[in-house]
């Protein structure tokens, strides 16, 4: 069995799509269904609501009352998840193989029949309350946060939490006209990776989601952007670390360049060798966690990097991580190259006997790929990589401009020189 | 699947779970020492030589070693606990052999001053790192007034002040004591040569000097009580509870497992019903630690704080209600769970391969995956109830942090 033979696709009559990635050898599945729910729809002075509906959603169905709902799931002993992001609402679960599809059959009532009642909406908006007081207390949390929102703006750069004040005042109305909008079959994905037989597979869902209709109509491209919002950049606490977070511009998911964007990212932050880890870490002791990775939203991608570290050694930890994102339009090594297509090779292999970081992926090449990528390509891709092809890529694109946040005691400072390391 | 187990001359064991089927394999070196035997002026010692193993050995730097670990597409890692120090790396079957070798190098590190002056430079901002995070260091608080200055009260990352103190001369020593063949095995899960392993494990390790290695854990008595502390700038309240708990070789583990998920699993549980499908919580569970010889029950919950009174007492009441008994439907319910998990976590390499190390640091024989599940099947009502009854979860030691200034847990005690 190839790789391209294990995956499918199939849209059904109403709009609705499916695809999976067959593993024979588990004995488990797992599933995700990526409505176009996102807190991109979420109308101005309504943030909030795409995620509040996610919550109450979940909480009862027209056919499933709210323990019968979870009672079901647990006796599947369905390890299940709920949450909304920018782009969609995603309902899914991991479980054996055997019980995917009374599994699917209550996603499939969620999906179609939540029954939004207004017994269950102030615990659904007191759940949703105290995720955004528990942010507050998550500082590099929070700094990311923050980073994204700057950079990104709007609409890409919400936080589908919202507002403590918006979310207190969004009504049962809003709520069932968000759902009745945006809990749709037309650019819904169902994706299922593990054990399965696709015919069946195919079957079932027809016949669970297959006459699902949405609402003629509905905007399905977003909420008009809202006023920015005027931001600090400086958030003042006095933590025991300055979280810092940077970002610079990326690249776009469906990129034909973005595996070259993916290999400089690698270089950077990837593996014990990297060069933030060696060089904020390593050879100058200024802090225990440093990373950076790409990020992507529809037709656009980001460039995040975080370091927490004491005051002290926070404006060293900040010029060091500029200067080594810099240094990569000077050019990667040829051991660096080498080195980066012996672990993309490997972690994906290692990645395969996961069904649930399978969907993950597939979700996410569906929605913003357009497309199932079989897990070979990216490794043969990586795997092609000449030299001078990603020193021209690197050596056209400078990092920057810079986005910077922080939280601390004090702000710091960018484009200061670094002195090298002593060690 | 076939499990291979074999002892060095000088001790080391080396022990696999095969499987032809996988793509790749887990291996790892696991050492029987940890938090829980430092001495108090050591605290933080096996946390710190865990960072310094990857500074470098006598004949390759800390740069050779991060080159060499990524050379082989390796997925390295090492973890460090009250009881256990793992050193690990995931590889494709190719490299199992040169894999072997670098971390059976690095079980004989340098210890160099000038890397442990760097790396406590490192281990000091991860202190900090955690100071920051909620609870901010409320659970090793929690747990050193529970078992007090040593032992399992000791921190696994020690304080500032303590690792300020180490020198590399008293890791030296700690070292030459732990690292003992006899006190490590070489472990290793998924597409494994066993044939070679062993032989590669006499050729890299199979110099090491014997050594006699005892172990005194010493078994505190729990103290009870509780303690609420405002933290400035805190917008949620957090609440930490311990309570005792099977051991690694309590023939009630099983069924104590069963009545945590049933008190605060994450789904479908007492605690979920009460206090997070309410939204009374923002999150709350019970799980359980097991030690040797001894263990822990701890439950736990954060809120904002005009909330904390009522959770507090919602918590209270159901784990002291626990030994009135739970219904057969809440334990097949957590049965269901429990076996589910089981055969999600078995397909992972990584995680096998922490299991079968995991047995033998607790000096148990080795079970699989569907032994431990028939295990489950074999828990009936009758025993998760007489064990909610030897089990006392209510009782025991308590911390609130957070925004709250006051909070009574125990209507006896008010904090």
């Amino acid at each position: 069995m190839t790789f391209t033979d294990r995956l499918f696709r199939h849209q059904f009559d109403n709009g609705l799509t499916l695809v999976a990635d067959r593993m024979p050898w588990l004995q488990t599945a797992a599933f995700s269904i990526a409505m176009p729910a996102g807190c991109r729809f979420d109308p101005a002075g309504g943030a909030g609501l795409a995620n509040l509906s996610c919550e109450l959603a979940f909480r009862e169905t027209e056919t499933l009352d709210s323990h019968a709902l979870v009672e079901t799931l647990d006796g599947l002993g369905c390890d299940y998840y709920s949450n909304t992001t920018v782009l969609s609402t995603y309902f899914g679960g991991a479980l054996p193989a055997d019980q995917l599809e009374a599994a699917l059959a209550v996603y499939a009532d969620v999906a179609r029949h939540p029954r939004l009642a207004p017994t269950w909406l102030e615990e659904a908006r007191l759940a949703c309350i105290q995720e955004i007081e528990a942010m507050e207390d998550d500082l590099a949390g929070k700094a990311m946060s923050r980073l994204r929102q700057l950079h990104y703006g709007e609409p890409w750069g919400r936080l589908p939490e919202g507002d403590l004040a918006s979310v207190n005042a969004i009504s049962l109305d809003e709520i069932r006209t968000f759902a009745a909008h945006h809990y749709r079959p037309e650019k819904t994905i169902v994706a299922v990776a593990g054990k399965f037989e696709f015919d069946d597979l195919r079957r079932t869902l027809e016949r669970q989601m297959g006459d699902w209709k949405g609402l003629n109509g509905a905007a399905t491209n977003g909420s008009p952007p809202r006023a920015a919002l005027q931001l600090d950049r400086h958030i003042s606490v006095a933590s025991k670390q300055t979280h810092i977070g940077l970002a610079w511009p990326g690249v776009a998911y469906d990129d034909p360049r973005w595996h070259l964007a993916r290999g400089a990212m690698g270089v950077l932050s990837d593996g014990l060798s990297s060069r933030l880890f060696r060089e904020v870490r390593e050879r100058r002791g200024l802090c225990y966690a440093v990373m950076a990775s790409l990020h992507a939203a529809p037709g656009r991608g980001a460039s995040f990097a975080y370091c927490g570290t004491t005051s002290e050694a926070a404006q060293e930890s900040l010029d060091v991580m500029v200067a080594e994102i810099g240094r990569l339009q000077e050019g990667i090594s040829a051991d660096e190259l080498r080195r980066l297509k012996v672990q993309v090779r490997s972690s994906l292999i290692m990645q395969q006997e996961s069904c649930r970081a399978r969907v993950g992926t597939l979700v996410n090449d569906a929605l913003l790929l357009g497309r199932l990528r079989p897990v070979d390509e990216l490794g043969n891709l990586i795997e092609s990589i000449r030299l001078e092809e990603i020193n021209d890529y690197l050596a056209s694109r400078p990092a920057g401009p810079f986005e910077l946040v922080t939280l601390g005691e004090h702000p710091l400072e960018l484009d200061r020189a670094v002195s090298p390391a002593t060690a | 699947m076939q499990y291979r187990q074999q002892q060095l001359d000088n001790g080391l064991t080396v022990l696999a779970e095969c499987n032809d089927q996988a793509q790749f394999l887990s291996l790892g070196f696991f050492v029987r020492t940890g938090a829980r035997d430092e001495q108090p002026v050591d605290g933080g010692v096996s946390h710190f030589l865990e960072h310094m193993v990857f500074k470098g050995t006598r004949t390759r730097s800390a740069d050779e070693v991060n080159l060499l670990l990524d050379d082989m597409g390796s997925s390295s890692n090492a973890r460090t606990s009250e009881e256990s120090t793992i050193y690990h790396a995931a590889v494709l079957p190719e490299f199992q052999t040169p894999a072997v070798e670098l971390l059976a190098d690095l079980m004989r590190p340098a210890l160099r001053d000038v890397d442990f002056a760097m790396e406590k430079k490192v281990i000091i901002e991860e202190i900090m790192m955690y100071e920051d995070q909620p609870p901010w260091g409320g659970y090793e608080r929690l747990m050193q007034q529970y078992f007090g200055e040593s032992g399992l009260g000791q921190s696994v990352l020690g304080s500032v002040e303590s690792v300020t103190g180490l020198n590399p001369d008293r890791m030296r020593a700690y070292h030459a004591r732990r690292y003992a063949p006899g006190n490590v095995a070489l472990v290793a899960a998924g597409k494994v040569d066993f044939e070679q392993l062993v032989r590669d494990a006499e050729q890299f390790c199979g110099h090491w000097e014997p050594q006699p290695v005892t172990r005194s854990l010493e078994l505190a008595t729990p103290a009870n009580g509780f303690e609420c502390r405002a933290k400035d700038d805190a917008h949620l309240e957090y609440l930490l509870h311990l309570a005792p708990g099977p051991s690694v070789d309590s023939s009630d583990r099983y069924a104590v497992r069963m009545l945590g998920m049933i008190l605060g699993d994450s789904s479908g549980s007492r605690i979920f019903w009460k206090m997070l499908d309410s939204g009374l919580a923002e999150s709350a569970g019970v799980g359980g630690h097991e030690y040797l010889g001894t263990g822990l029950m701890m439950a736990y919950f954060c809120c904002m704080p005009d909330r904390a009174a009522k959770n507090a007492e919602l918590m209270h009441e159901i784990l002291e209600t626990a030994a009135e008994g739970v219904s057969g439907r809440e334990v097949e319910l957590a049965r269901q769970k429990v076996i589910a998990q089981i055969l999600l976590a078995s397909e992972h390499t990584e995680t096998r391969m922490f299991s079968v190390g995991g047995q033998w640091l607790n000096s148990q024989p080795f079970v699989t995956p569907a032994q431990i599940a028939e295990r489950y099947r074999q828990v009936t009502l009758d025993a998760v109830n007489e064990a909610a009854q030897r089990w006392p979860l209510a009782a025991g030691r308590t911390l609130a942090i957070g925004a709250c200034e006051q909070l009574v847990w125990n209507p006896a005690v008010v904090g």
